[in-house]
């Protein structure tokens, strides 16, 4: 066999106390494609932003084309020929497709004045090549995503890139852009360029590699030829895990339906949003990321604009969409991002767990720290947070912060709770802590819709799983139809071909 | 996808000009001009022009230096400052040392400009401080050691040679030298921002840092050079200062930082970076000068006048905003393929 492009071996990286990846090798062979999947989690982005000489290993090897190499910054990278295509292309929106292809390398004329023309032309000439019809003259702003990674990859082809790595290209492409983009793929391919593709979409990963790579935990399970395989294989060995019962959803007879959604749709983001949540039901909303899923959260919730559709509570519909009107008809929603859209940092716990119900404390208008501290101290304690409730919660670990985001809501005392990744980054003490609390709350009535990337999680909390595919709704399963293989198929755009 | 189908020739002929900031800030210049001229035929007059010029042209240096900052997504709030400690300083110069070389003078100006300057870039860049809270600092700090400083003396036109008072006089081919400086350097700084690598770095670092940071841009140092750059300008518009006005006392200068910025922004130069001219720019301040005049000229009570300055701001920024809110708009719904 020939000289891999790009071969990494043994490559082990942490962050903090966390193994990201532990031992991972791999091989890039000229005019191959190579199909890089693995769940959310798994380590495949940092294992990309290694060879884009984003991320520094901290042990293995890397070759490029049998030569060991270390990468310092992305220039070291793009030097030695490996380009790479991010899911959101960083460009210069202001720049012209022509600039931001040929930044800090422009062609230039005598008095080293920028070539425009020479710029314009060799780009116009790359884009036709490609059979893509856009201007170079014309701003990347209004670009589609699409075209943005068009702009990327002539960027790579103009660097003479021998590696191309695409992180997820296709997520936010329509089918015609998809087909257009596997056009220039197999273009590069005859080329002789070494590519590697990141998808969780695994009719394109058929379609187009040649070999398949699966992750699983920051360790390779499985590296063979494309045809080795077949689509089932691939996501058994994505999930392949045992399911620990760490998980103590305790069984709740549904009540009524208190939160109910109908058609809601968003352009460009999601459309025919419709589901019921009862009371004393946890419904977990599964998807892969950018699949929709907490911007559905975000517009039940009125942070985001609705372009129409209807969200109603115990029956009576919102008329006004803003958080405002949200909370007081009872929803309270628990952000994906605890530190930019759910804490104070630098205010006290107590502080941070009374936000949300200021109203309802105040006496003559001003608010009562007697009766603060007591709604705060109640809420803490049933969470069990440790530490003084009058420290700031910037000194608190992750787990104890979701703890006072959770606290901080519940002592809105919400008919309907929105939680968006309740457990990422924080310890497993704290995660079944945080599990055990959404039990209590659903078994007290309360009816919780969990959005969550955790297959475990939704696996062993939700009674009812709703799996979101590129804005859609794609399957409603039952907790005995609520296998990972079954909701990897939804969330991948296959219709489940049970096993 | 639906291709967008193309608007009448009359529609799209208006958004050409509309996109194009110096055209439109052109004609909205031409219309002021002929609404005054023609309820006060004396504002065309050569010397109101001249007036017109002389007022405007320190300013407009300020937008240069300014543009360069704000393209960056910075801001420089001392140039008042650094102006006002270099006319002083440099008319200190000629009352110290009678017969220093104008050429001399300029350039101690605006080598003290360059090291003001100089102290901002190290602050923001090496300090990590917000450029806001820097330059409103050194604002303070820079004005506060000039009160120290001058101690409430006073330079006046008596103890300026006439040659470099002249500066600030004489007209060539009808033109005020002063103004031919500024032009000048306007388009120096206009082919430099275009033309060169180094120029399309501060378009590059205003309209995504990240994006600029991957296209391996040494940002640090350009941001530096950026404030190094206004400094000197700012030097230079010191100097200026004192040969237009001859007489030079603490306070030269104070709060044309905001009218700077004013003029910057209205003429086309994003506060958020990585969109504007420095031509654009110079236009925005000649815009603002004309208008006060007209102001002056429509006889509107000198206590309003400030208030429409403000509003032609506020009108310049929301017209932005609802442009590129639209453009998002549209390009939302556009995709909406899912």
């Amino acid at each position: 066999m020939n000289t891999p492009t790009i071969e990494l071996l043994d490559i082990h990286k942490s962050f903090g106390a966390t193994p990201v990846l532990e031992g991972v090798s791999l091989q890039l062979f000229p005019g191959e494609v190579h199909s890089l999947m693995g769940e959310n989690g798994a380590g495949k982005s940092t294992l990309v932003k290694i060879m884009a000489g984003l991320h520094q290993p901290d042990k293995g090897v890397l070759r490029i084309e049998g030569r060991e190499a270390a990468f310092h910054s992305t220039a070291q990278a793009q030097h030695a020929g490996v380009a790479v295509i991010y899911q959101e292309p960083t460009l210069f929106p202001d720049l012209s497709i022509a600039e931001n292809i040929f930044m800090g390398r422009q062609p230039t004329l005598r008095w080293r004045r920028i070539d425009y023309a020479a710029m314009n032309r060799a780009v116009s000439q790359q884009l036709s090549q490609l059979g893509v019809s856009l201007r170079p003259e014309d701003p990347v702003l209004g670009l589609s995503i699409a075209d943005q990674q068009i702009v990327e990859i002539i960027k790579a082809l103009t660097f003479d890139a021998r590696v191309l790595i695409m992180d997820e290209p296709t997520a936010a492409l329509s089918a015609e852009e998809v087909r257009r983009l596997f056009q220039v793929v197999a273009r590069l391919r005859s080329k002789g360029v070494a590519l590697m593709f990141v998808s969780h979409r695994l009719e394109e990963v058929f379609e187009i590699s040649q070999r398949i790579t699966v992750m699983r935990d920051g360790r390779v399970v499985s590296s063979a030829p494309a045809v080795e395989f077949t689509p089932d294989d691939v996501v058994r060995k994505m999930v392949g895990r045992s399911l620990d019962a760490l998980y103590p959803k305790e069984d709740v007879e549904p009540g009524e339906v208190v939160l109910s959604v109908r058609n809601l749709r968003r352009a460009g983001v999601f459309k025919d949003i419709s589901f019921d949540v009862r009371r004393g039901e946890i419904v977990g909303l599964a998807g892969l990321v950018g699949a929709g899923r907490s911007e559905v959260a975000r517009a039940i919730f009125g942070i985001d604009r609705l372009d129409g559709g209807e969200v109603s509570i115990g029956g009576r519909s919102l008329s006004r969409h803003n958080p405002d009107a949200a909370m007081e008809a009872g929803i309270g929603f628990v952000p994906e991002d605890r530190q930019q859209q759910g804490l104070v940092m630098e205010l006290s716990v107590l502080r941070n767990a009374t936000l949300t119900v200021l109203g309802r404390l105040k006496r003559f208008g001003l608010v009562s720290q007697a009766q603060e501290k007591s709604v705060a101290a109640e809420w803490t304690s049933r969470m069990r947070l440790k530490g003084h409730i009058e420290e700031p919660v910037n000194i608190l670990s992750g787990g104890n912060q979701q703890k006072v985001v959770l606290a901080k809501w519940l002592a809105t005392q919400p008919k309907f709770l929105i939680v968006d990744e309740p457990t990422r980054g924080i310890d497993v003490g704290a995660k079944s802590e945080v599990h055990r609390t959404l039990s209590q709350l659903a078994k007290a009535g309360m009816g919780i819709l969990m959005i969550s990337s955790d297959m475990p999680e939704v696996i062993g909390m939700a009674d009812r799983v709703l799996v979101m595919h590129e804005g859609k709704l794609t399957a409603e399963l039952s907790r005995s139809e609520a296998t990972e293989e079954a909701i990897m198929f939804a969330a991948a755009g296959q219709t489940a071909s049970k096993s | 996808m639906m291709k967008e189908t193309t608007d009448n020739s009359g529609a799209q002929w208006l958004r050409v000009l509309l996109n194009s900031r110096e055209i439109s800030l052109l004609i909205l210049l031409a219309a002021l001009v002929l609404i005054t001229t023609a309820l006060n035929p004396r504002f065309l007059s050569a010397q109101s022009i001249k007036d017109l010029l002389l007022n405007v042209s320190i300013i407009a240096l300020l937008t240069i230096g300014q543009s360069i900052v704000i393209l960056m997504r910075q801001i420089d709030l001392s140039i008042s400052s650094i102006v006002g400690i270099t006319a002083f300083m440099s008319g200190t110069i000629f009352v110290n040392h009678p017969g220093t070389p104008t050429v001399v003078v300029i350039g101690v100006s605006m080598l003290a400009g360059l090291l003001l300057g100089g102290l901002n870039a190290a602050l923001i860049v090496w300090g990590r401080i917000p450029a806001l809270i820097t330059t409103l600092g050194t604002l303070y700090i820079f004005r506060g050691a000039n009160y120290a400083w001058v101690h409430g003396r006073q330079i006046n036109a008596a103890d300026i040679p006439s040659t470099f008072l002249s500066i600030g006089t004489s007209v060539f081919l009808g033109i005020p030298i002063l103004t031919w400086i500024v032009l000048l350097l306007l388009v120096f700084f206009s082919i430099s921002l275009r033309q060169y690598r180094g120029g399309r770095e501060y378009y590059a670092i205003g309209s995504n840092p990240n994006a600029a940071i991957l296209a391996g841009i040494n940002v640090n140092r350009r941001v530096a050079t950026g404030f190094l750059l206004s400094g000197m300008i700012a030097g230079l518009a010191g100097a200026l200062w004192l040969a237009r006005f001859g007489t030079v006392d603490a306070t030269a200068g104070t709060g044309i930082e905001l009218q700077v910025i004013t003029s910057t922004v209205v003429g086309g130069v994003a506060i958020t970076g990585g969109v504007g001219t420095v031509a654009g720019a110079a236009l925005g301040a000649l815009l603002m000068s004309v208008f006060s005049s007209t102001l002056v000229f429509l006889r509107v009570p000198s206590f309003w006048q400030q208030a429409f300055q403000g509003a032609m701001l506020l009108v310049a920024i929301a017209l932005d905003a609802y442009m590129a809110h639209r453009h998002a708009e549209r390009l939302r719904v556009k995709r909406s393929h899912v």
